[in-house]
């Protein structure tokens, strides 16, 4: 009887703990908070897998906003404010490449992704880091990956209170991210 | 108004009986018939034991009692978020609780004691006492009943655990778009409140139409519609308007947010041709008969305990139930009061104006009722009496600021402010919450055969009705001074401290009286004093079968002849008897005069409401996540129908035959 | 005089710059009125129905045997005179509602008329600020600002109310009744102030986290007041002579500040914050948050997460040296 109610009891804690992991992160709002230091250190770019020399291991960081759904809806009202859709036109890509499919020019790592907001990229993508927060470009981090799917569902945002020009984020299929090889195109 | 009724002598009970059943031949029962009944009874109706029995039960009383607990663990819930915003506001830039969790818990404390206590209690209320006010021997549906039951119970623990996991509601109880909509509540805090309304909808819906059909299919023979207890007319009307305003919710949260939210279309995005305004109409098109929900209910519970107590029937019969009526009626003509700060054309504002002013008037022909049936009787202060004097001190109050309410250019100044929380909370704790504690105290016996100590009551009602008082009623001045309500902290500078922290202190007072309760009610519970079948001399059929009732509630289903059987006619009632007792059968009798009409096979205990809740709940829930859960929901819903309908069908053989009645005089 | 009397009783003053009950402008005095009236006439009924309800309950205690009988009969005569007076009463309450209504009705007209010409100002709500836009037909006399109201006394104003994302309602209640500024609608709302002197509006419709610290400060000047502020207003920034401040607009202008918040006359547009043009002039910081100080402002600047929790604007982390010379700059943009 013990050790039937001592099983029921790690059941249930499990479950409970399963619940809680899942959905604390998610609901969590964390407005004050050290930003993530974690500016990536290595924001090497892997355009191919044909590599010389061996092969280069990247430290792999996970990007803190991943699951958390108010910050990725925080990133999308950046994305909307700094006007990234001037030139990314809201992830279907036009000056820029777009960010809604599944090829990706500089890397879809968190980290890479990070360095493209934060340091710029060459044919027009200017530099954030001087005009946002590292908490702010990782929240836009988080955003952009979501586009395409690639971070939990749970935490991807819904339509917009606007004119919708294409799928709201939570009902995007998830896409297989792959390194393009085509060369970014001067489309200006 | 009405001819008064006369005690009938027992020869004239006889004399009455051939027109009440025709045919019937008057005879009478010997004490060893009646507890041989009673024997065989218990075995045909009562659940069965243990764990499995536990989980099949459907005896109304039964689940009326979970009902009434679950919903009282949830006023206690209501009460400690209230408690925790209450400190938290009681002084100026108080740093207690964030804006997150503030915001998570007043939603939680709204949606809570709206959706979670308040409708819930009423109508368990009524599914305890409603088939023991019209001699039935069971309710209706009690399958259904069960399925309502646990249904409610899903929403409960689906509602806290979302709490205690951080994903509280947090865009108010009225979830207005787009601020509840998916750009600006992100995550699953929204969709978690959308789906506790469909659940305590469907709760809700089960019980109003068991309710409906309890009064007017299984009424006791002779109960003819002037005769239904008052108590019985303000549930069925209660009922009645839950069909018609629970839809509009279900279309508001259900289909139109939750959808919104999870697939994508604009029911509330004016972009792209939908409108915000849309939900605050359907949702207030629910939200203002929802207040009539709690307090018409509470309005039948005073009636039945100033009847007793003043030792007079009610003055105004007739008038009341067509104030019952007519209350239900205006109550969905009046939902754009809410809504008077919104751009709505002038001419439309003074309408509903007007309409708001109207609906006094019923109320007001109650009230006036109870205040001549005290000043002709002769009234004894018990414990019950004294909770309708603090519904009659708190009540009115926030009846007549209601009425100021009304006016469209007061309104504009306090809507949204204090002023309506102190407005909306002496409505719902004095129309409501107070007449449900007096009605606690009165009913207490017949639920648990001991009665509840009145010493303690009166601490109890002291405690609260002062407590209330002092917590509730500084917010007026708080609103007037520019306080909106919904604010997790305020400046210094503002002024508001000091009524604030008055009101903390009377928040204080009244949790202490609700404790007392508590306390009072476990003591009680096993260590009251005997009841006794009737402990208030009371008049209705609840007061003629023993305390507890018993599973089958009545040995023989009790014959009516007056509005107040057990004065009338005196005790023992006549009854009818030719029920079966080796299965169960419940008496079907005509809608307008109770006429016996046939003998109707009843439900047994069945798990198939359990499995079809929990399965209906996946269906919800799992909606949050993924529309896929949709499908998958409702391929088990039909499976879990099926099992049900095959079990219904497995034991169906409705007789209807000639009830064979026989009427009984009075021993 | 009733007023006084009534606030002696309730012993604490409703008098104050965020009031109902101490009327700035004549829509909310005859508003006062009503108020005043109905509510004297309700305390009355009130009590009355109280006071019979506790006599009732009280007076007449049962003495004998008899007493316990439940009365069932009622002798004709004595239900014909409880008839007359339940239906006395009724009539009473509908009698009153009627006033009451008619009362209102006059009220609500009167509050409803239109002056001709105005004054515009365009109101726009954001979670959890205000914007505020002066209208004017030439176009370089528009002023764009933020956070703070100004109005002249003793003309109507009209102020055109909309939002730019969820339902937030602007309410002064010193002055008139609120209205909701819905997405997708524009209303308007005519403010009419008598009585110069600052008062305080505040976001009355819950609009998310920081609902309660979305404040605004409503300035009624008198009208040759408002005529001077209003051509301040007009003028663009200056760049500052002294050093610290001219370093301090680098920072500005470099740093992140310049992508959301805007200053008229520099290269700063951002739209996403309020409006800085006249940053140094006004009396609040963060919607009505805190007063308006150097060191508030520095706290602000660099830390808003604790004072706002969930503001839009991130923490900064400056060199205090840069912090320093911001504060010079922010506070030459009077």
């Amino acid at each position: 009887m013990s050790s039937r109610s001592n099983g029921w009891r790690a059941t249930c804690s499990a479950l409970i703990g399963i619940l809680l992991l899942s959905a604390c992160e998610r609901e969590n709002r964390r407005f004050q908070e050290n930003p993530p230091t974690a500016t990536p250190t290595s924001t090497a770019l892997i355009v191919s897998d044909l590599q010389p020399g061996p092969g280069m291991v990247i430290p792999k960081v996970e990007a803190p906003y991943d699951d958390n759904a108010w910050a990725v809806s925080e990133g999308k009202s950046l994305f909307n404010s700094m006007n990234c859709s001037g030139c990314h036109f809201q992830g279907g890509g036009g000056i820029g490449p777009p960010l809604m499919d599944e090829e990706w020019i500089y890397g879809y790592e968190p980290q890479q992704i990070f360095a493209s907001i934060a340091d710029g990229r060459p044919n027009g993508m200017p530099a954030w880091k001087y005009s946002l927060s590292t908490q702010q470009i990782w929240e836009l981090v988080s955003y952009v990956r979501s586009l395409s799917g690639l971070n939990p569902k749970g935490a991807r945002s819904g339509r917009d209170d606007h004119m919708m020009r294409k799928t709201p984020e939570a009902s995007t299929p998830n896409a297989v991210p792959k390194m393009s090889s085509t060369p970014p195109e001067d489309s200006a | 108004m009405t001819d008064p009724i006369r005690r009938l002598p027992p020869n004239e009970s006889a004399v009455a009986a051939p027109g009440v059943l025709p045919g019937a031949r008057p005879t009478t029962l010997s004490d060893e018939v009646v507890l041989a009944d009673a024997a065989a009874l218990e075995l045909t109706w009562a659940d069965k034991p243990g764990l499995w029995g536990w989980l099949t039960a459907v005896d109304h009383k039964t689940i009326a009692k979970r009902y009434i607990f679950t919903a009282f663990l949830m006023f206690i819930a209501g009460g400690i978020e209230a408690a925790l915003m209450r400190m938290q506001l009681s002084r100026p830039e108080n740093t207690l609780i964030g804006p997150d969790r503030y915001n998570q818990l007043f939603t939680v404390h709204g949606t809570t004691m709206m959706f979670l206590f308040a409708v819930p209690i009423m109508t368990a209320m009524g599914l305890y006492f409603v088939p023991l006010m019209v001699g039935a021997r069971s309710i209706a549906f009690p399958r259904l009943n069960a399925f309502g039951y646990y249904t409610y119970l899903m929403g409960v623990l689906f509602m806290y655990v979302s709490l205690f996991i951080n994903m509280g509601p947090d865009a108010g109880w009225t979830s207005y778009p787009p601020l509840s909509g998916p750009q600006f509540s992100p995550g699953h805090r929204i969709d978690v409140w959308a789906q506790v309304v469909t659940f305590t909808e469907i709760a809700a819906l089960a019980a109003a139409v068991n309710i409906i059909v309890t009064t007017f299919k299984m009424r006791a023979p002779g109960m003819s519609l002037n005769r239904i207890p008052l108590f019985v007319w303000a549930q069925v009307t209660v009922a009645f308007m839950i069909i018609f305003a629970m839809p509009a919710v279900a279309t508001a949260s259900t289909l139109q947010l939750a959808s919104d939210r999870a697939v994508g279309t604009h029911w509330f995005n004016p972009s792209e041709g939908g409108d915000a305004l849309l939900w605050q109409h359907i949702f207030w098109f629910f939200g203002h008969p929802e207040v009539y929900i709690i307090f018409l209910p509470a309005l039948g519970f005073i009636t039945s305990i100033v009847e007793t107590f003043s030792r007079r029937r009610v003055f105004g019969y007739t008038a009341i139930v067509l104030a019952n009526i007519t209350t239900g009626f205006f109550a969905f003509g009046l939902w754009v009061h809410h809504m008077f700060a919104t751009p709505i054309p002038e001419l439309g504002q003074s309408l509903f104006t007007a309409a708001s002013m109207v609906i006094a008037v019923p109320t007001g022909v109650q009230i006036f009722c109870w205040l001549v049936t005290m000043f002709s009787g002769r009234p004894r202060l018990t414990t019950a009496m004294l909770f309708i004097l603090g519904f009659f001190f708190t009540f009115v109050n926030g009846g007549l600021t209601g009425v100021m309410l009304a006016s469209v250019a007061f309104d504009k100044q306090v809507h949204d402010t204090f002023f309506v929380v102190a407005h909306f909370h002496y409505v719902l704790l004095g129309g409501g919450v107070m007449p449900l504690f007096a009605a606690f105290y009165f009913w207490f016996p017949k639920v648990t055969g001991r009665m509840l100590s009145e010493t303690l009551g009166r601490w109890h009602a002291w405690l609260f009705i002062v407590g209330i008082n002092v917590a509730f009623f500084p917010m007026h001045f708080l609103g007037l001074n520019g306080m909106p309500r919904r604010v997790y902290t305020y400046l210094a500078e503002t002024g508001w401290g000091p009524l604030n922290e008055l009101a903390t202190i009377g928040a204080v007072i009244a949790v202490l009286g609700v404790a007392v309760f508590i306390v009072n009610a476990a003591i009680s519970w096993r260590g009251g004093l005997f009841a006794g079948a009737n402990p208030w001399d009371s008049y209705g059929l609840e007061w003629a079968t023993p305390s507890p009732a018993p599973s089958y509630n009545f040995v023989n289903t009790p014959v009516v002849l007056g509005r107040h059987p057990l004065w009338d006619t005196g005790s023992p009632l006549p009854v009818v008897t030719g029920l079966r007792t080796d299965r169960r059968e419940v008496l079907v009798t005509t809608t307008f005069d109770a006429q016996p009409d046939s003998r109707h096979k009843h439900p047994t205990g069945s798990i198939w409401p359990l499995v079809l809740a929990l399965v209906m709940a996946e269906l919800w829930i799992g909606s949050i996540f993924t529309p896929w859960a949709v499908l998958g929901g409702l391929g088990l819903t039909l499976l879990g129908m099926l099992g049900w309908g095959l079990q219904s069908v497995r034991e169906q053989d409705v007789e209807r035959v000639d009830t064979g009645a026989e009427i009984v005089e009075a021993a | 005089m009733r007023r006084g009397t009534w606030l002696l009783l309730f012993a604490i003053g409703c008098a104050g710059s965020q009031s109902v009950l101490d009327p700035a402008g004549p829509p909310n005095r005859s508003l006062n009125h009503l108020f005043w009236a109905m509510l004297i006439v309700a305390s009355v009924i009130w009590i009355a129905v109280v006071v019979a309800a506790f006599w009732a309950a009280l007076s007449r205690r049962r003495i004998t045997r008899e007493d316990l009988e439940p009365i069932i009969t009622v002798p004709n005569e004595e239900h014909r005179r409880h008839t007359g007076i339940v239906t006395g009463l009724v009539g009473a309450t509908i009698v009153i509602l009627l006033l009451f209504l008619v009362y209102d009705f006059t009220v609500g007209r009167a509050l409803a008329e239109r002056p001709s010409r105005t004054l515009t100002i365009e109101i726009i709500g954001h979670q959890w600020w205000w914007e505020v836009h002066y209208v004017d037909p030439d176009p370089s006399k528009i002023v764009v600002d933020a956070n703070e109201l100004h109005i002249p006394a003793g003309e109507p104003v009209q102020v055109k109310l909309s939002s730019r994302d969820v339902i937030h309602s602007f309410w002064v209640p010193n002055l008139i009744g609120k209205r909701d500024l819905i997405p997708g609608y524009t209303s308007s709302l005519f403010l009419n102030a008598d009585r110069a002197g600052v008062y305080r509006a505040q976001c009355a419709e819950f609009c998310g986290t920081e609902h309660a610290k979305m404040a605004l400060p409503v300035v009624v000047h008198s009208r040759n007041d408002f005529a001077a502020w209003l051509s301040e207003a007009r003028a663009p920034a200056a760049v500052p002579n002294d050093s610290s401040a001219r370093d301090g607009r680098q920072v500005f202008l470099a740093g992140p500040c310049s992508s959301c918040h805007a200053i008229t006359g520099e290269p700063a547009y951002g739209t996403v914050g309020p409006n800085l043009t006249h940053l140094a002039s006004r009396k609040t910081l963060g919607a009505g948050t805190l007063p308006n100080t150097r060191g508030n402002l520095g706290g602000w600047v660099v830390d808003p997460q604790s004072i706002k929790p969930g503001v839009r604007m991130p923490s900064n982390q400056l060199a205090a040296k840069d912090l320093r010379n911001l504060l010079d700059y922010l506070q030459t943009l009077k």
